[in-house]
């Protein structure tokens, strides 16, 4: 890159005793949902781009529904939980703290891995929540400025959908929805008879051949990985694309911390490799894609004399404002069996109860998400847990005749809004394999949220009533439900108020990035990888547009 | 490629158990999961069952070692040779006392049941895992969005639009 000092690159103090890598251009920390698409974005300026990540690639041949064992893996090496989880490539998370815990995969192609390719966009008054309700912050972005990023990483995803929806701005999904089923008739009859909005949901599973993947056929078990290669997990959208442009993805690496030079500069990155060898990657610009939690915890790690608070904190935000998405469920049982184990649990969403009504008692709003049913094991064992499936000689008549087949959920995806205690720190006993500190969550509940979980679960409660369910149980929240990690490192134009930039530049360290959900001002009430993807391609955008002044 | 732990962390716990624990786990899985002649099934307590349970102890071996020291203990040792009414009454104790660990035993117990060629048949199930054949499921009525169109937009515009 012109205009880059290449003195910063050697620091002979910085480096020690420690493997000494190839300086490159860009270094970029996480091949998950951003890290990917970052990583390919930024692949046509031909700069020498790298990335590192923790865990390994994954083989499609590995994922559980390949086996008779499907289910049971969703409890062990497939869990969400990485404490549960534990890999080698899982770091632990102290979230005793929290009533949430924090779900994560840890591998090529990140958490979206182990999602269920639900893929709505935040609307547009996600982005300005501050003007429209009087709570939080508005972004310092909006809708239309993130609306091609969107529909460009659409593209590279593969959406299937249906166009035309009410409850939100036009888009264009490029494949058909998935099957309304049996269990989406049901929902679809109860919402009508309600007047009540419901849409088949925007979905990252191919419905059709697309770029080499093969369509969906019902596996039932998108969340632990899609054997068929239907799900968009970034393994095999982005980075097939990013490594054909040259960009090199190094896994088995973790990265420890940031190096800073006398100028507060990033000069790269301190990791271990596969080996467990210390090593210093150096590079020019350092970008952060390690989810709302792993971000944090690598910046507090990062603290020198320079920066003591940890690195980009002269704020004192990095790693507050903690949001995940409350999630509050209701369930019940249908007369008949439905589509349980068959097909994707995910394919419809309501936008009824998304935006402000004051009357309700609470402020923002929520996604009402309609689940199918689950699996045999699954089923036996919530039914068993919730007292519904007894031991002994009934056991087999009330598995057939009430539970098989015939659960239906509704879950409440509830916009949580950021407050500073909601925070991530550095624990100061649990660390990871390689001695690095471990996260901390402390997490409470706002009132908003129980407010609106209990508004979500009781409208979720109606409508299973309307389509006949009986034997109503709610979960309220529901505790394994920390996928969403956001707001750690929030974006704004005020250095005071904000960890990076407008366009996602640390306000301190002027070569340094953060572009996954950290930088969410605002949570909204929707899953938010595609708004995590839109953001970081966005953020590359960003930086190629001033690449002779990008650190001016 | 993927990283797949080959080796039980140490807190996993034993992933053998002994013959008395077997004996106690076969025992405890009947009172469970009976077998049952109307619907055609095995009980939990069946050998390929019991032997499915055994390999699958993993991340949960000590937490199962240590449900089945607790069930002996409610029962004052030999549970499985226990009659029926005593070891119901053992398992009444058990649900009653056993906590997380007995909730995580009776998982176990669950997912090697229900993935059983016998028992899957007698739900109407194939026994095989979802891929490759994967399920059809009907793509129904799509005319059902009719009246949600009908009535229209609902999303809230805001100052930059959509």
């Amino acid at each position: 890159m012109a205009g880059l000092p290449r003195d910063r690159w050697l620091h002979p103090a910085q480096i020690g005793s420690r493997r000494m890598t190839d300086p490159v251009d860009v270094l970029i920390i996480g091949a998950g949902a951003s890290g990917a698409a970052v990583a390919w974005s930024l692949a046509d300026t031909r700069m020498r781009i790298l990335c590192l990540e923790q865990g390994d690639w994954i083989r499609p041949t590995d994922y559980p529904s390949n086996g008779r064992d499907w289910e049971a893996r969703q409890f062990g090496d497939f869990a969400t939980s990485p404490n549960r989880r534990a890999r080698p490539a899982d770091y632990p998370v102290n979230d005793a703290n929290s009533p949430i815990k924090v779900l994560n995969f840890n591998a090529v192609g990140g958490s979206t891995i182990l999602y269920t390719g639900h893929f709505p966009r935040l609307h547009p008054s996600d982005f300005k929540v501050r003007t429209l309700d009087g709570v939080a912050d508005d972004w310092p972005i909006d809708y239309a400025t993130l609306e091609p990023y969107f529909a460009g990483n659409d593209r590279m995803v593969g959406v299937s959908g249906l166009t035309g929806d009410p409850g939100f701005p036009p888009r264009h999904p490029q494949m058909p929805p998935l099957p309304l089923g049996r269990s989406g008739t049901a929902f679809a009859g109860a919402m009508n008879r309600l007047g009540w909005h419901w849409w088949p949901s925007d979905t990252a599973l191919a419905t059709t051949d697309y770029e080499g993947r093969a369509p969906c056929i019902n596996l039932g078990h998108c969340t632990h990985g899609c054997a068929q290669g239907a799900k968009a997990s970034a393994d095999i959208t982005y980075w097939p694309a990013a490594l054909r442009a040259g960009v090199e993805l190094r896994p088995n690496c973790r990265v420890r911390e940031i190096a800073t030079d006398a100028a507060g500069m990033a000069t790269g990155a301190v990791y271990y490799d596969a080996e467990g060898t210390e090593c210093f990657q150096p590079a020019h610009i350092v970008v952060l894609a390690c989810n709302g939690v792993g971000t944090p915890r690598i910046l507090l790690n990062s603290a020198s004399g320079r920066f003591p608070d940890g690195l980009a904190n002269s704020s004192g935000l990095v790693g507050r404002n903690l949001m995940f998405h409350p999630f509050a469920q209701a369930y019940g049982f249908a007369a008949e069996e439905l589509d349980g184990y068959r097909g994707s649990p995910l394919s419809l969403w309501s936008k009824e109860f998304y935006e402000t009504d004051p009357a309700r008692g609470f402020l923002r709003g929520y996604t009402l998400q309609f689940l199918r049913g689950s699996g045999v094991v699954s089923e036996a064992v919530a039914s068993t847990e919730e007292g519904r499936l007894p031991w002994g000689e009934d056991h087999h008549r009330i598995f057939r005749e009430r539970l098989f087949n015939r659960r239906l959920r509704i879950a409440a995806v509830c916009e949580d809004l950021p407050e500073e205690h909601n925070r991530v720190t550095l624990d100061p006993v649990l660390k990871d394999a390689h001695g690095i500190p471990a996260p901390r969550i402390d997490y409470a509940l706002s009132g908003n949220s129980i407010r609106m979980m209990e508004h979500g679960v009781a409208r979720a409660a109606e409508i299973l009533r309307e389509a006949g369910a009986t034997d109503i149980g709610t979960l309220t929240p529901t505790p394994n439900s920390g996928w969403h990690l956001l707001g750690t490192a929030r974006m704004g134009t005020d250095p005071e108020r904000s960890v990076v930039n407008e366009w996602g530049r640390s306000h301190d360290v002027r070569n340094l990035f953060i572009v996954d959900g950290s930088i969410f001002v605002t949570s909204g009430g929707v899953n938010p990888t595609s708004t995590i993807q839109a953001l970081a391609l966005y953020v590359a955008d960003q930086m190629k547009q001033r690449l002779a002044t990008l650190f001016d | 490629m993927s990283n797949t732990t080959t080796a039980p962390p140490p807190a996993w716990g034993d992933p053998r158990l002994s013959a008395a624990e077997a004996r106690s786990l076969a025992a405890l899985c009947a009172r469970m999961i009976p077998a049952s002649a109307a619907h055609g099934v095995p009980g939990a307590d069946d050998p390929l069952i019991q032997a499915d349970i055994a390999r699958s102890l993993g991340r949960d071996a000590q937490a199962v070692h240590d449900t089945l020291a607790l069930l002996e203990r409610i029962a004052g040792g030999g549970f499985a040779g226990l009659a029926a009414a005593r070891q119901d009454a053992a398992c009444a104790t058990l649900r009653a006392e056993g906590g997380t660990g007995l909730t995580v035993l009776g998982r176990i117990v669950l997912q090697c049941y229900y993935r059983d060629d016998r028992v899957m048949l007698s739900l109407g199930m194939e026994p095989r895992p979802p891929f490759p054949k994967g399920h059809a499921l009907p793509q129904g009525d799509w005319s059902l969005l009719d009246p949600v169109r009908a009535r229209g937009r609902i999303w809230r515009d805001a100052p930059g639009g959509g």
